[in-house]
Protein backbone atom coordinates (compact mmCIF):
# COMPACT_ATOMS: atom_id res chain seq x y z
CA UNK A 1 0.00 0.00 0.00
CA UNK A 2 1.01 3.55 -0.37
CA UNK A 3 0.77 7.10 0.84
CA UNK A 4 0.42 9.91 -1.66
CA UNK A 5 1.58 13.50 -1.22
CA UNK A 6 0.46 16.16 -3.67
CA UNK A 7 2.80 19.10 -3.31
CA UNK A 8 2.16 22.60 -4.72
CA UNK A 9 0.53 21.17 -7.82
CA UNK A 10 -0.24 23.77 -10.46
CA UNK A 11 -1.54 23.21 -13.97
CA UNK A 12 -1.46 26.08 -16.44
CA UNK A 13 -2.41 25.58 -20.08
CA UNK A 14 -0.45 27.31 -22.85
CA UNK A 15 -3.54 29.50 -23.39
CA UNK A 16 -2.99 30.95 -19.91
CA UNK A 17 -5.92 29.17 -18.28
CA UNK A 18 -5.05 28.01 -14.77
CA UNK A 19 -6.77 24.68 -14.11
CA UNK A 20 -5.18 23.91 -10.74
CA UNK A 21 -3.51 26.38 -8.43
CA UNK A 22 -1.16 25.17 -5.68
CA UNK A 23 -3.02 22.01 -4.67
CA UNK A 24 -1.63 20.25 -1.60
CA UNK A 25 -2.88 16.91 -0.28
CA UNK A 26 -1.72 14.17 2.06
CA UNK A 27 -3.40 10.83 1.44
CA UNK A 28 -2.86 8.06 3.97
CA UNK A 29 -2.03 4.45 3.28
CA UNK A 30 -5.21 2.54 2.43
CA UNK A 31 -7.36 5.64 2.54
CA UNK A 32 -10.40 6.13 0.33
CA UNK A 33 -10.38 9.76 -0.76
CA UNK A 34 -13.08 11.28 -2.95
CA UNK A 35 -12.54 14.54 -4.82
CA UNK A 36 -15.57 16.73 -5.63
CA UNK A 37 -15.89 20.20 -7.06
CA UNK A 38 -17.88 22.34 -9.47
CA UNK A 39 -17.68 21.33 -13.14
CA UNK A 40 -14.50 22.55 -14.74
CA UNK A 41 -12.69 22.88 -11.40
CA UNK A 42 -9.89 20.64 -12.61
CA UNK A 43 -10.71 17.55 -10.53
CA UNK A 44 -10.25 15.24 -13.51
CA UNK A 45 -7.06 17.07 -14.42
CA UNK A 46 -5.79 16.52 -10.89
CA UNK A 47 -6.54 12.81 -11.13
CA UNK A 48 -4.94 12.51 -14.57
CA UNK A 49 -1.77 14.16 -13.30
CA UNK A 50 -1.72 11.86 -10.27
CA UNK A 51 -2.20 8.85 -12.55
CA UNK A 52 0.69 9.97 -14.75
CA UNK A 53 -1.48 10.66 -17.79
CA UNK A 54 -0.89 14.42 -17.85
CA UNK A 55 2.02 16.59 -16.78
CA UNK A 56 1.79 19.31 -14.18
CA UNK A 57 3.23 22.77 -14.75
CA UNK A 58 4.60 23.02 -11.21
CA UNK A 59 4.71 20.87 -8.12
CA UNK A 60 4.97 17.15 -7.75
CA UNK A 61 3.28 13.94 -6.67
CA UNK A 62 5.18 11.75 -4.23
CA UNK A 63 3.93 8.20 -3.92
CA UNK A 64 5.60 6.29 -1.15
CA UNK A 65 5.60 2.51 -1.03
CA UNK A 66 4.30 1.91 -4.54
CA UNK A 67 7.53 1.09 -6.33
CA UNK A 68 7.04 -0.40 -9.76
CA UNK A 69 7.88 -4.08 -9.79
CA UNK A 70 7.76 -7.18 -11.91
CA UNK A 71 4.66 -8.55 -10.23
CA UNK A 72 2.46 -5.55 -9.56
CA UNK A 73 1.60 -2.25 -11.17
CA UNK A 74 2.26 0.83 -9.01
CA UNK A 75 -1.28 1.99 -9.77
CA UNK A 76 -4.31 1.34 -11.93
CA UNK A 77 -6.87 3.75 -13.37
CA UNK A 78 -10.60 3.41 -14.05
CA UNK A 79 -12.06 5.89 -16.52
CA UNK A 80 -15.52 7.35 -16.92
CA UNK A 81 -15.86 6.45 -20.57
CA UNK A 82 -16.19 3.01 -22.05
CA UNK A 83 -12.55 2.01 -21.81
CA UNK A 84 -12.58 -1.70 -22.62
CA UNK A 85 -10.88 -2.43 -25.92
CA UNK A 86 -13.74 -3.41 -28.26
CA UNK A 87 -11.44 -5.85 -30.10
CA UNK A 88 -10.64 -7.92 -27.01
CA UNK A 89 -12.98 -10.25 -25.19
CA UNK A 90 -13.83 -9.25 -21.61
CA UNK A 91 -11.33 -11.75 -20.15
CA UNK A 92 -8.58 -10.54 -22.49
CA UNK A 93 -9.29 -6.95 -21.52
CA UNK A 94 -8.86 -7.78 -17.84
CA UNK A 95 -5.78 -9.91 -18.49
CA UNK A 96 -4.23 -7.04 -20.48
CA UNK A 97 -3.52 -5.31 -17.13
CA UNK A 98 -0.74 -7.89 -16.67
CA UNK A 99 0.92 -6.94 -19.96
CA UNK A 100 3.94 -5.19 -18.43
CA UNK A 101 4.26 -7.66 -15.54
CA UNK A 102 6.11 -10.89 -15.21
CA UNK A 103 3.29 -13.15 -14.04
CA UNK A 104 2.92 -16.75 -15.27
CA UNK A 105 0.12 -17.30 -17.77
CA UNK A 106 -1.73 -19.74 -15.52
CA UNK A 107 -1.71 -17.26 -12.65
CA UNK A 108 -3.06 -14.56 -14.92
CA UNK A 109 -5.86 -16.85 -16.09
CA UNK A 110 -6.82 -17.81 -12.54
CA UNK A 111 -6.73 -14.24 -11.24
CA UNK A 112 -8.77 -12.94 -14.18
CA UNK A 113 -11.31 -15.66 -13.56
CA UNK A 114 -11.42 -14.90 -9.82
CA UNK A 115 -11.82 -11.15 -10.18
CA UNK A 116 -14.53 -11.54 -12.83
CA UNK A 117 -16.32 -13.78 -10.35
CA UNK A 118 -16.06 -11.06 -7.68
CA UNK A 119 -17.75 -8.51 -9.94
CA UNK A 120 -20.39 -10.99 -11.11
CA UNK A 121 -19.09 -11.41 -14.65
CA UNK A 122 -18.01 -15.07 -14.52
CA UNK A 123 -20.23 -15.93 -17.45
CA UNK A 124 -18.92 -13.08 -19.58
CA UNK A 125 -15.21 -13.88 -19.77
CA UNK A 126 -15.57 -14.84 -23.45
CA UNK A 127 -18.06 -12.07 -24.30
CA UNK A 128 -17.23 -9.02 -26.42
CA UNK A 129 -17.54 -5.65 -24.65
CA UNK A 130 -20.36 -4.58 -26.96
CA UNK A 131 -22.44 -7.45 -25.61
CA UNK A 132 -22.31 -5.94 -22.08
CA UNK A 133 -24.55 -3.27 -20.55
CA UNK A 134 -23.00 -0.01 -19.36
CA UNK A 135 -22.87 -1.19 -15.75
CA UNK A 136 -21.28 -4.51 -16.73
CA UNK A 137 -18.64 -2.71 -18.78
CA UNK A 138 -17.70 -0.58 -15.78
CA UNK A 139 -17.59 -3.71 -13.59
CA UNK A 140 -15.16 -5.22 -16.07
CA UNK A 141 -13.10 -2.00 -16.01
CA UNK A 142 -13.02 -2.17 -12.20
CA UNK A 143 -12.01 -5.84 -12.45
CA UNK A 144 -9.13 -4.85 -14.75
CA UNK A 145 -7.99 -2.29 -12.16
CA UNK A 146 -8.15 -4.75 -9.25
CA UNK A 147 -6.79 -7.84 -10.96
CA UNK A 148 -3.11 -6.94 -10.54
CA UNK A 149 -3.79 -5.75 -6.96
CA UNK A 150 -1.96 -2.42 -7.29
CA UNK A 151 -1.38 -0.39 -4.11
CA UNK A 152 -3.05 2.71 -5.60
CA UNK A 153 -6.25 3.04 -7.58
CA UNK A 154 -7.29 6.20 -9.46
CA UNK A 155 -10.93 6.42 -10.48
CA UNK A 156 -12.13 9.23 -12.73
CA UNK A 157 -15.94 9.47 -12.40
CA UNK A 158 -16.09 5.73 -13.02
CA UNK A 159 -19.85 5.45 -12.49
CA UNK A 160 -20.74 8.91 -13.81
CA UNK A 161 -22.38 7.66 -16.99
CA UNK A 162 -24.59 5.08 -15.25
CA UNK A 163 -28.14 5.22 -13.95
CA UNK A 164 -28.68 5.74 -10.20
CA UNK A 165 -29.57 2.15 -9.24
CA UNK A 166 -26.57 0.72 -11.08
CA UNK A 167 -24.42 3.39 -9.50
CA UNK A 168 -25.43 2.55 -5.95
CA UNK A 169 -24.94 -1.16 -6.65
CA UNK A 170 -21.48 -0.57 -8.03
CA UNK A 171 -20.53 1.64 -5.08
CA UNK A 172 -21.29 -1.30 -2.80
CA UNK A 173 -19.33 -3.72 -4.97
CA UNK A 174 -16.38 -1.36 -5.06
CA UNK A 175 -16.34 -1.09 -1.27
CA UNK A 176 -16.46 -4.92 -0.94
CA UNK A 177 -13.54 -5.27 -3.35
CA UNK A 178 -11.56 -2.60 -1.53
CA UNK A 179 -12.19 -4.27 1.84
CA UNK A 180 -10.94 -7.58 0.41
CA UNK A 181 -7.81 -6.09 -1.13
CA UNK A 182 -7.05 -2.81 0.63
CA UNK A 183 -5.51 -0.04 -1.43
CA UNK A 184 -5.27 3.71 -1.50
CA UNK A 185 -8.09 5.02 -3.69
CA UNK A 186 -8.47 8.49 -5.18
CA UNK A 187 -11.96 8.77 -6.63
CA UNK A 188 -13.25 11.78 -8.57
CA UNK A 189 -17.00 12.29 -8.85
CA UNK A 190 -19.64 14.95 -9.32
CA UNK A 191 -22.05 12.84 -7.23
CA UNK A 192 -22.26 14.26 -3.71
CA UNK A 193 -24.13 11.27 -2.27
CA UNK A 194 -21.67 8.92 -3.92
CA UNK A 195 -18.82 10.87 -2.31
CA UNK A 196 -20.37 10.65 1.18
CA UNK A 197 -21.09 6.93 0.68
CA UNK A 198 -17.58 5.97 -0.33
CA UNK A 199 -15.14 8.39 1.25
CA UNK A 200 -12.97 8.41 4.33
CA UNK A 201 -12.41 12.05 3.44
CA UNK A 202 -14.03 14.23 0.80
CA UNK A 203 -11.70 16.79 -0.79
CA UNK A 204 -13.71 19.79 -1.99
CA UNK A 205 -12.10 21.78 -4.78
CA UNK A 206 -13.06 25.39 -5.53
CA UNK A 207 -14.15 26.60 -8.96
CA UNK A 208 -11.43 27.28 -11.51
CA UNK A 209 -8.66 27.69 -10.76
CA UNK A 210 -9.01 24.57 -8.61
CA UNK A 211 -7.65 24.81 -5.09
CA UNK A 212 -8.44 22.72 -2.02
CA UNK A 213 -11.39 24.53 -0.43
CA UNK A 214 -12.16 22.16 2.38
CA UNK A 215 -11.50 18.60 3.47
CA UNK A 216 -14.53 16.87 5.00
CA UNK A 217 -13.94 13.68 7.03
CA UNK A 218 -16.73 11.11 6.72
CA UNK A 219 -16.71 8.97 9.83
CA UNK A 220 -19.28 6.25 9.14
CA UNK A 221 -18.07 2.85 10.30
CA UNK A 222 -17.19 0.22 7.72
CA UNK A 223 -18.32 -1.97 6.16
CA UNK A 224 -20.89 0.46 4.83
CA UNK A 225 -23.97 -0.16 2.78
CA UNK A 226 -24.79 2.47 0.18
CA UNK A 227 -28.54 2.10 0.73
CA UNK A 228 -28.91 1.94 4.53
CA UNK A 229 -26.32 4.70 4.89
CA UNK A 230 -28.80 7.05 3.23
CA UNK A 231 -31.13 6.63 6.22
CA UNK A 232 -28.50 7.94 8.64
CA UNK A 233 -29.24 11.59 9.65
CA UNK A 234 -25.52 12.33 9.50
CA UNK A 235 -25.56 11.28 5.83
CA UNK A 236 -28.04 14.01 4.94
CA UNK A 237 -26.10 16.54 7.03
CA UNK A 238 -22.89 15.72 5.13
CA UNK A 239 -24.68 15.97 1.79
CA UNK A 240 -26.18 19.37 2.65
CA UNK A 241 -22.84 20.62 3.95
CA UNK A 242 -21.08 19.57 0.74
CA UNK A 243 -23.79 21.17 -1.42
CA UNK A 244 -23.30 24.41 0.53
CA UNK A 245 -19.58 24.29 -0.12
CA UNK A 246 -20.16 23.78 -3.85
CA UNK A 247 -22.63 26.64 -4.17
CA UNK B 1 -32.66 -14.97 -47.48
CA UNK B 2 -33.86 -11.47 -46.77
CA UNK B 3 -35.26 -8.94 -49.23
CA UNK B 4 -32.00 -7.07 -49.75
CA UNK B 5 -30.22 -10.24 -50.71
CA UNK B 6 -32.80 -10.83 -53.45
CA UNK B 7 -32.29 -7.28 -54.71
CA UNK B 8 -28.52 -7.89 -54.83
CA UNK B 9 -29.03 -10.95 -56.99
CA UNK B 10 -31.81 -9.43 -59.09
CA UNK B 11 -29.82 -6.30 -60.02
CA UNK B 12 -27.24 -7.84 -62.38
CA UNK B 13 -29.77 -10.36 -63.74
CA UNK B 14 -32.26 -7.62 -64.62
CA UNK B 15 -29.58 -5.60 -66.39
CA UNK B 16 -28.45 -8.67 -68.35
CA UNK B 17 -32.04 -9.37 -69.39
CA UNK B 18 -32.49 -5.73 -70.51
CA UNK B 19 -29.27 -5.96 -72.49
CA UNK B 20 -30.39 -9.18 -74.14
CA UNK B 21 -33.72 -7.57 -75.11
CA UNK B 22 -32.00 -4.40 -76.38
CA UNK B 23 -29.75 -6.45 -78.65
CA UNK B 24 -32.41 -8.84 -79.96
CA UNK B 25 -34.65 -5.86 -80.85
CA UNK B 26 -31.62 -4.31 -82.64
CA UNK B 27 -31.74 -1.34 -80.27
CA UNK B 28 -28.03 -2.08 -79.65
CA UNK B 29 -25.63 -3.07 -82.41
CA UNK B 30 -24.75 -6.74 -81.80
CA UNK B 31 -21.41 -6.18 -83.54
CA UNK B 32 -20.29 -3.90 -80.69
CA UNK B 33 -22.58 -5.24 -77.96
CA UNK B 34 -22.91 -8.99 -78.41
CA UNK B 35 -25.94 -10.39 -76.59
CA UNK B 36 -25.18 -11.71 -73.10
CA UNK B 37 -26.06 -15.21 -74.31
CA UNK B 38 -23.22 -15.16 -76.82
CA UNK B 39 -20.82 -13.48 -74.34
CA UNK B 40 -21.55 -16.31 -71.93
CA UNK B 41 -21.01 -18.92 -74.64
CA UNK B 42 -17.73 -17.28 -75.64
CA UNK B 43 -16.63 -17.01 -72.05
CA UNK B 44 -17.28 -20.70 -71.51
CA UNK B 45 -15.37 -21.58 -74.66
CA UNK B 46 -12.52 -19.32 -73.51
CA UNK B 47 -12.50 -21.00 -70.13
CA UNK B 48 -12.62 -24.47 -71.68
CA UNK B 49 -9.62 -23.70 -73.89
CA UNK B 50 -7.49 -23.29 -70.77
CA UNK B 51 -6.33 -19.84 -71.87
CA UNK B 52 -8.53 -18.13 -69.32
CA UNK B 53 -6.96 -19.98 -66.41
CA UNK B 54 -3.43 -19.17 -67.58
CA UNK B 55 -4.18 -15.50 -68.14
CA UNK B 56 -6.16 -15.14 -64.93
CA UNK B 57 -3.35 -16.84 -63.01
CA UNK B 58 -0.79 -14.34 -64.29
CA UNK B 59 -2.97 -11.32 -63.63
CA UNK B 60 -3.84 -12.60 -60.17
CA UNK B 61 -0.21 -13.27 -59.26
CA UNK B 62 0.88 -9.79 -60.43
CA UNK B 63 -1.96 -8.28 -58.50
CA UNK B 64 -1.24 -10.16 -55.28
CA UNK B 65 2.53 -9.58 -55.36
CA UNK B 66 1.93 -5.90 -56.05
CA UNK B 67 -0.62 -5.73 -53.23
CA UNK B 68 1.91 -7.15 -50.78
CA UNK B 69 4.95 -5.12 -51.80
CA UNK B 70 2.90 -1.91 -51.92
CA UNK B 71 0.45 -2.63 -49.14
CA UNK B 72 2.82 -3.61 -46.33
CA UNK B 73 5.08 -0.52 -46.57
CA UNK B 74 2.00 1.65 -47.16
CA UNK B 75 0.36 0.30 -44.00
CA UNK B 76 3.54 0.77 -41.96
CA UNK B 77 3.96 4.34 -43.19
CA UNK B 78 0.30 5.01 -42.41
CA UNK B 79 0.79 3.68 -38.87
CA UNK B 80 3.84 5.91 -38.47
CA UNK B 81 1.99 8.95 -39.78
CA UNK B 82 -0.99 8.21 -37.59
CA UNK B 83 1.17 7.91 -34.47
CA UNK B 84 3.71 10.67 -34.95
CA UNK B 85 3.11 14.27 -35.91
CA UNK B 86 6.71 14.44 -37.10
CA UNK B 87 6.37 11.52 -39.49
CA UNK B 88 3.09 13.05 -40.70
CA UNK B 89 4.70 16.47 -41.15
CA UNK B 90 7.43 14.92 -43.31
CA UNK B 91 5.44 12.48 -45.44
CA UNK B 92 2.05 14.19 -45.56
CA UNK B 93 2.94 16.80 -48.21
CA UNK B 94 4.97 14.26 -50.19
CA UNK B 95 1.99 11.92 -50.37
CA UNK B 96 -0.38 14.77 -51.22
CA UNK B 97 1.98 15.66 -54.07
CA UNK B 98 2.51 12.16 -55.48
CA UNK B 99 -0.87 10.54 -54.88
CA UNK B 100 -2.78 12.43 -57.62
CA UNK B 101 -0.30 11.40 -60.36
CA UNK B 102 -2.19 8.93 -62.57
CA UNK B 103 -0.32 5.67 -62.10
CA UNK B 104 -1.17 4.59 -65.64
CA UNK B 105 0.66 7.66 -66.91
CA UNK B 106 3.88 6.56 -65.25
CA UNK B 107 3.77 2.96 -66.52
CA UNK B 108 6.40 3.77 -69.19
CA UNK B 109 8.68 4.96 -66.41
CA UNK B 110 8.35 1.60 -64.67
CA UNK B 111 9.33 -0.18 -67.88
CA UNK B 112 12.42 2.02 -68.12
CA UNK B 113 13.35 1.43 -64.50
CA UNK B 114 12.43 -2.23 -64.04
CA UNK B 115 12.73 -3.55 -67.60
CA UNK B 116 10.35 -5.87 -69.35
CA UNK B 117 10.01 -8.49 -66.63
CA UNK B 118 7.50 -8.98 -63.84
CA UNK B 119 9.05 -6.30 -61.60
CA UNK B 120 7.58 -3.47 -63.67
CA UNK B 121 4.06 -4.89 -63.34
CA UNK B 122 4.47 -5.48 -59.61
CA UNK B 123 5.75 -1.94 -59.19
CA UNK B 124 2.78 -0.47 -61.06
CA UNK B 125 0.32 -2.27 -58.78
CA UNK B 126 2.41 -1.63 -55.66
CA UNK B 127 2.59 2.13 -56.17
CA UNK B 128 -1.19 2.45 -56.52
CA UNK B 129 -1.81 0.31 -53.45
CA UNK B 130 0.91 2.00 -51.40
CA UNK B 131 -0.79 5.39 -51.36
CA UNK B 132 -4.25 4.01 -50.64
CA UNK B 133 -2.98 1.94 -47.73
CA UNK B 134 -0.87 4.77 -46.30
CA UNK B 135 -3.78 7.24 -46.43
CA UNK B 136 -6.38 4.82 -45.07
CA UNK B 137 -4.15 3.47 -42.31
CA UNK B 138 -3.21 6.96 -41.16
CA UNK B 139 -6.90 7.87 -40.94
CA UNK B 140 -7.50 4.59 -39.10
CA UNK B 141 -4.90 5.32 -36.43
CA UNK B 142 -6.07 8.88 -35.96
CA UNK B 143 -9.67 7.84 -35.39
CA UNK B 144 -8.67 5.55 -32.49
CA UNK B 145 -10.31 7.12 -29.46
CA UNK B 146 -7.84 8.74 -27.06
CA UNK B 147 -9.33 6.78 -24.16
CA UNK B 148 -7.65 3.63 -25.52
CA UNK B 149 -4.28 5.40 -25.60
CA UNK B 150 -4.91 6.54 -22.01
CA UNK B 151 -5.66 2.96 -20.94
CA UNK B 152 -2.48 1.77 -22.65
CA UNK B 153 -0.46 4.35 -20.73
CA UNK B 154 -2.25 3.82 -17.43
CA UNK B 155 -1.50 0.08 -17.57
CA UNK B 156 2.07 0.61 -18.84
CA UNK B 157 1.45 -1.52 -21.91
CA UNK B 158 4.72 -2.69 -23.55
CA UNK B 159 5.53 -1.07 -26.92
CA UNK B 160 5.12 -4.32 -28.85
CA UNK B 161 1.73 -4.99 -27.25
CA UNK B 162 0.73 -1.40 -27.89
CA UNK B 163 1.51 -1.85 -31.56
CA UNK B 164 -0.05 -5.27 -32.09
CA UNK B 165 -2.94 -5.18 -29.62
CA UNK B 166 -3.98 -1.52 -29.55
CA UNK B 167 -2.81 0.34 -32.63
CA UNK B 168 -3.25 -2.35 -35.26
CA UNK B 169 -6.69 -3.65 -34.20
CA UNK B 170 -7.82 -0.09 -33.52
CA UNK B 171 -6.94 0.92 -37.07
CA UNK B 172 -8.02 -2.38 -38.60
CA UNK B 173 -11.48 -1.32 -39.83
CA UNK B 174 -9.86 1.43 -41.93
CA UNK B 175 -6.98 -0.81 -42.97
CA UNK B 176 -9.51 -3.37 -44.14
CA UNK B 177 -11.45 -0.71 -46.05
CA UNK B 178 -8.11 0.31 -47.60
CA UNK B 179 -7.48 -3.28 -48.72
CA UNK B 180 -10.91 -3.40 -50.36
CA UNK B 181 -10.22 -0.17 -52.24
CA UNK B 182 -6.75 -1.44 -53.10
CA UNK B 183 -8.14 -4.55 -54.76
CA UNK B 184 -10.00 -2.33 -57.23
CA UNK B 185 -7.03 -0.13 -58.07
CA UNK B 186 -4.73 -3.17 -58.18
CA UNK B 187 -6.90 -4.84 -60.84
CA UNK B 188 -6.96 -1.67 -62.94
CA UNK B 189 -3.19 -1.30 -62.74
CA UNK B 190 -2.36 -4.97 -63.25
CA UNK B 191 -4.54 -5.15 -66.37
CA UNK B 192 -3.18 -1.85 -67.70
CA UNK B 193 0.41 -2.96 -67.12
CA UNK B 194 -0.29 -6.10 -69.17
CA UNK B 195 -1.11 -4.14 -72.32
CA UNK B 196 2.58 -4.04 -73.16
CA UNK B 197 5.67 -6.19 -72.93
CA UNK B 198 3.95 -9.41 -71.98
CA UNK B 199 2.24 -12.30 -73.76
CA UNK B 200 0.13 -13.47 -70.82
CA UNK B 201 -2.47 -12.00 -68.53
CA UNK B 202 -6.04 -10.75 -68.89
CA UNK B 203 -4.74 -7.30 -69.85
CA UNK B 204 -2.78 -8.85 -72.68
CA UNK B 205 -5.88 -10.82 -73.75
CA UNK B 206 -7.87 -7.56 -73.95
CA UNK B 207 -5.09 -5.79 -75.83
CA UNK B 208 -4.69 -8.74 -78.20
CA UNK B 209 -8.45 -8.94 -78.87
CA UNK B 210 -8.37 -5.24 -79.72
CA UNK B 211 -5.54 -5.79 -82.22
CA UNK B 212 -7.44 -8.68 -83.82
CA UNK B 213 -10.80 -6.84 -83.72
CA UNK B 214 -12.12 -9.89 -81.87
CA UNK B 215 -15.05 -8.39 -79.94
CA UNK B 216 -16.15 -11.77 -78.55
CA UNK B 217 -12.73 -12.44 -77.06
CA UNK B 218 -12.61 -8.86 -75.72
CA UNK B 219 -15.84 -9.41 -73.84
CA UNK B 220 -14.74 -12.79 -72.54
CA UNK B 221 -11.60 -11.21 -71.08
CA UNK B 222 -13.62 -8.32 -69.60
CA UNK B 223 -15.98 -10.79 -67.96
CA UNK B 224 -12.97 -12.60 -66.53
CA UNK B 225 -11.55 -9.35 -65.07
CA UNK B 226 -14.92 -8.51 -63.60
CA UNK B 227 -15.34 -11.98 -62.05
CA UNK B 228 -11.81 -11.81 -60.65
CA UNK B 229 -12.67 -8.57 -58.88
CA UNK B 230 -15.97 -9.98 -57.65
CA UNK B 231 -14.23 -13.08 -56.30
CA UNK B 232 -11.55 -11.09 -54.47
CA UNK B 233 -14.00 -8.70 -52.86
CA UNK B 234 -16.26 -11.65 -52.01
CA UNK B 235 -13.34 -13.35 -50.23
CA UNK B 236 -12.56 -10.14 -48.32
CA UNK B 237 -16.19 -9.76 -47.26
CA UNK B 238 -16.31 -13.37 -46.11
CA UNK B 239 -13.07 -13.01 -44.15
CA UNK B 240 -14.15 -9.82 -42.43
CA UNK B 241 -16.08 -11.59 -39.69
CA UNK B 242 -13.00 -13.72 -38.89
CA UNK B 243 -10.52 -10.86 -39.04
CA UNK B 244 -12.67 -8.53 -36.93
CA UNK B 245 -15.03 -10.78 -34.96
CA UNK B 246 -15.89 -7.95 -32.57
CA UNK B 247 -17.56 -6.12 -35.44
CA UNK B 248 -19.60 -9.09 -36.61
CA UNK B 249 -22.77 -7.61 -35.08
CA UNK B 250 -22.58 -4.59 -37.35
CA UNK B 251 -23.19 -6.63 -40.48
CA UNK B 252 -26.95 -6.29 -40.37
Amino acid sequence: MATIAVEHLTKRYPTGTVALDDVNLEIADGEFVVVVGPSGCGKSTLLRIMAGLDASTEGRIVVDGAASGKHALPSATVFQEQSLFPWMRVGENVAFAFDSLDVPRDDVRRRVHDVLGLVGLSDYERAWPHELSGGMKQRAAVARAFVTDPPVLYMDEPFGALDEQTRVGLANELMRLWERSPKTIVFVTHGIEEAVTLADRVIVLSARPGTVKEIVPIEFPRPRDAVTLRGDPAFGAHVVHLWELLR
Amino acid sequence: MNGRRWVQIAAPISLIVLWQIAVSTRFLNPGLFPPPSSIAANFIAYAASGELAVNAYWTLSRLLVGLLIGGIPGTLLGLGMGMSGWVRAYFGPVIALLYPIPKIAILPLFYFIFGTGEAAKWAAVAVGVFFLMAINTEAGVRQIETIYLDVARAYRIRPASFFFRVLLPGALPNIYAGIKLSIGIAIVLAVAAEYQLTRVGLGFAIFNAQQLLDVDRLYAALVAVSLLGLALSGILDALEAFVMPWRAHRRA
